[in-house]
């Protein structure tokens, strides 16, 4: 199993959502984030004061999948994430050692 | 019934009063008014002018209900606008200290304006008994709103019930102090401002009202034919946005930054609640400048005009310059603009034409966007909000432009008897009357500076001025005031 991470622009978690939904995937957790990489952050101005803002919103995406979805899920995200500027994200994925459904306490692919 | 109402009490009561007033009409016999009278005195309330000898004593319903109304939208610029205009641009954790002490001032003023305030600023027993303090102060007749009721002082209006015009200037009161609250923002301890705004009262904003706008005042051109200093000023240019603009920058400088000051990050928590601000003062502004004429007459109708021409100006001006010089056109461009341009206008309002208004927008849109862009960078004082940018600057800048463009033609009382009997109406006529203004200016800036320096180095020797450090780091609202602005 894998644990897919994917830190996207907030405009385009709808299209991603709606893209993994076509390929079946069934669960996700998604949270507001802040962050930089390449694209860097933004200057604010006030009257005189000039503020860089190093940190601009992000969202991140988290997935659980079967190993063998794991390539085309990556491929979907990609898809529907790329604007093809700077600061469209990255995609981490991990190994994932187990997964529980804690109401019926299944364990591994079953719990998926 | 019947029985009650022809019982012998009744009846005894009855008799009693007409003995009373035929003893009273037989004592004065007043004649009553001629019908050529009573025509006169309704004139005079339509053209706001003296009624003679009827309807003395007597408030005229339209004038009132204005002058009411108007006090009304002056209190509503501190509360909420400029609370909301000033909470909005600090960081949310001192967004209730800002409100706070807005509400604090209003009702600590209101207090200092009932027991001593109102009757320092225009009374006139010092100056009609001799008394040296008859030069900077009104009088003690009015001591605890004493006599202060629903009949006109025609000192001030004719039309103008006594104690609505008393209200009205109360609120003039109360924004003024807290037009300062900008400057020395998240970092100044709730008390020492309270300690500050009681003694600025006394010594700097009583005196000043009164000099620009006690009928013994001694800057009061237009009203007072003694004044030694022929200066006009229609709605507060020196008395509000000088006087605070000015100790505003002398207070906040004593008080030094605010920790973080050019290396943290401080930009404004909302400026959606600054634009709120902003649009209340703004409708505000019309109670303050067109209210001035203390009648709803043609000088408040030419003041109306003014104040919205200058502030859409000054709020266009700013932005485009913000836009030309660095790229966007900000909200807070906007909202620093439209404030500009009702400072500026506020000493000209009812002076000046509508090509005046449009003139002073300009200039209030760009003279106080280079204070506050360009100065302060290279000053370096931590004016929080900028008070000193755009009240000091645009009021003094106001002060001068007004002794400028004012002009008879829409205000008549600048060529009136007591203007022409201290020179007034010549200075206005002969364009001389700019030295005038400058000499207002310089007595405000120095007593402003010099009042500030005592005031706040005496509060700092006895309460200190600044909260603790660590209060300031975690916000002044929790600290403070046990609350939090916004609970996620």
């Amino acid at each position: 199993m894998k644990l897919i991470i994917a830190i996207i622009k907030p405009f385009k978690i709808e299209e991603v959502k709606d893209a993994l939904a076509a390929i079946g995937i069934e669960g996700m957790t998604v949270t507001e984030v802040k962050g930089f990489g390449r694209q860097k952050g933004h200057t604010e101005i006030y009257r005189g004061s000039e503020y860089t803002v190093d940190f601009l919103p992000k969202v991140k995406v988290e997935i659980a999948v079967a190993d063998a979805l794991a390539g085309k899920v990556i491929d979907v995200i990609v898809g529907a994430a790329k604007t093809g500027k700077i600061g469209d994200g990255k995609i981490f994925v991990l190994p994932l050692e187990d997964v529980v459904r804690i109401r019926t306490d299944e364990h591994g692919d079953a719990a998926l | 019934m019947l029985g009650t109402l022809f019982s012998p009490r009744t009846l005894l009561l009855a008799f009693g009063l007409a003995a009373v007033s035929w003893g009273a009409c037989a004592a004065e016999a007043p004649a009553a008014p001629s019908l050529e009278e009573r025509l006169t005195a309704l004139e005079a309330y339509v053209n706001n002018a003296d009624p003679g000898t009827a309807l003395t004593g007597v408030p005229g319903p339209g004038h009132n209900a204005w002058m009411m109304t108007s006090a009304a939208l002056v209190l509503f610029m501190t509360l909420p606008g400029l609370a909301l205009f000033y909470g909005g641009l600090v960081r949310s954790k001192n967004v209730l200290s800002v409100l706070a002490q807005c509400l604090g001032i209003a009702g600590l003023v209101t207090i200092l304006w009932w027991a001593f305030g109102y009757s320092f600023v225009f009374g006139k027993s010092f100056t009609e008994s001799g008394s040296f303090l008859g030069h900077f102060l009104g009088g003690t007749e009015f001591l605890f709103l004493r006599g202060v009721g629903s009949a006109p002082n025609t000192d001030y209006a004719f039309w103008v019930s006594h104690n609505v015009f008393a209200m009205y200037q109360m609120m003039f009161a109360i924004i003024t102090p807290a037009l300062i609250v900008g400057a020395i923002a998240e970092r100044m301890k709730f008390s020492a401002i309270l300690a500050f705004v009681t003694l600025w009262m006394v010594f700097i904003y009583f005196p000043l009202a009164h000099m620009v706008w006690g009928a013994t005042g001694s800057m009061n051109g237009v009203w007072n034919a003694e004044a030694s200093i022929r200066a006009i000023d229609f709605a507060g240019g020196t008395v509000v946005h000088m006087s605070s603009g000015w100790s505003a920058l002398v207070l906040c400088l004593i008080l030094g930054p605010r920790i973080g000051f050019l290396k943290e990050k401080m930009a404004p928590h909302s400026m959606v609640l600054c634009m709120v601000g902003t649009g209340v003062l703004w409708a505000g502004w019309y109670g303050f400048n067109a209210g001035s004429a203390l009648a709803a007459d043609g000088v408040a109708a030419n003041a109306f005009m003014t104040t919205t021409v200058a502030a859409a100006v000054g709020a266009f001006t700013w932005p485009m310059l913000e836009w030309l010089t660095r790229g966007h056109p900000s909200i807070l461009g906007f909202c620093s603009g439209a404030v500009g341009g009702l400072v500026v206008i506020t000493p000209a309002a009812g002076f000046v034409g509508v090509s005046g208004a449009v003139l002073i927008g300009l200039l209030a849109g760009a003279v106080p966007f280079f204070a506050c862009t360009k100065l302060k960078g290279w000053l370096k004082y931590d004016d929080a909000l900028d008070t000193f940018g755009v009240h000091a600057v645009g009021g003094t800048m106001g002060a001068l432009v007004t002794g400028l463009l004012a002009t008879a033609d829409v205000n008549a009382n600048l060529t009136g008897a007591a203007a022409t009997k201290n020179g007034l109406a010549g200075l206005v006529t002969d364009g001389g009357l700019w030295f005038e203004q400058l000499k207002a200016m310089g007595l405000t800036i120095v007593l402003s500076v010099l009042g500030t320096i005592a005031i706040a180095y005496l509060v700092k020797a006895t309460i200190g001025l600044r909260a603790a450090p660590e209060v300031e780091r975690q916000g002044l609202d929790l600290a403070e005031h046990g609350e939090e602005g916004y609970i996620y």
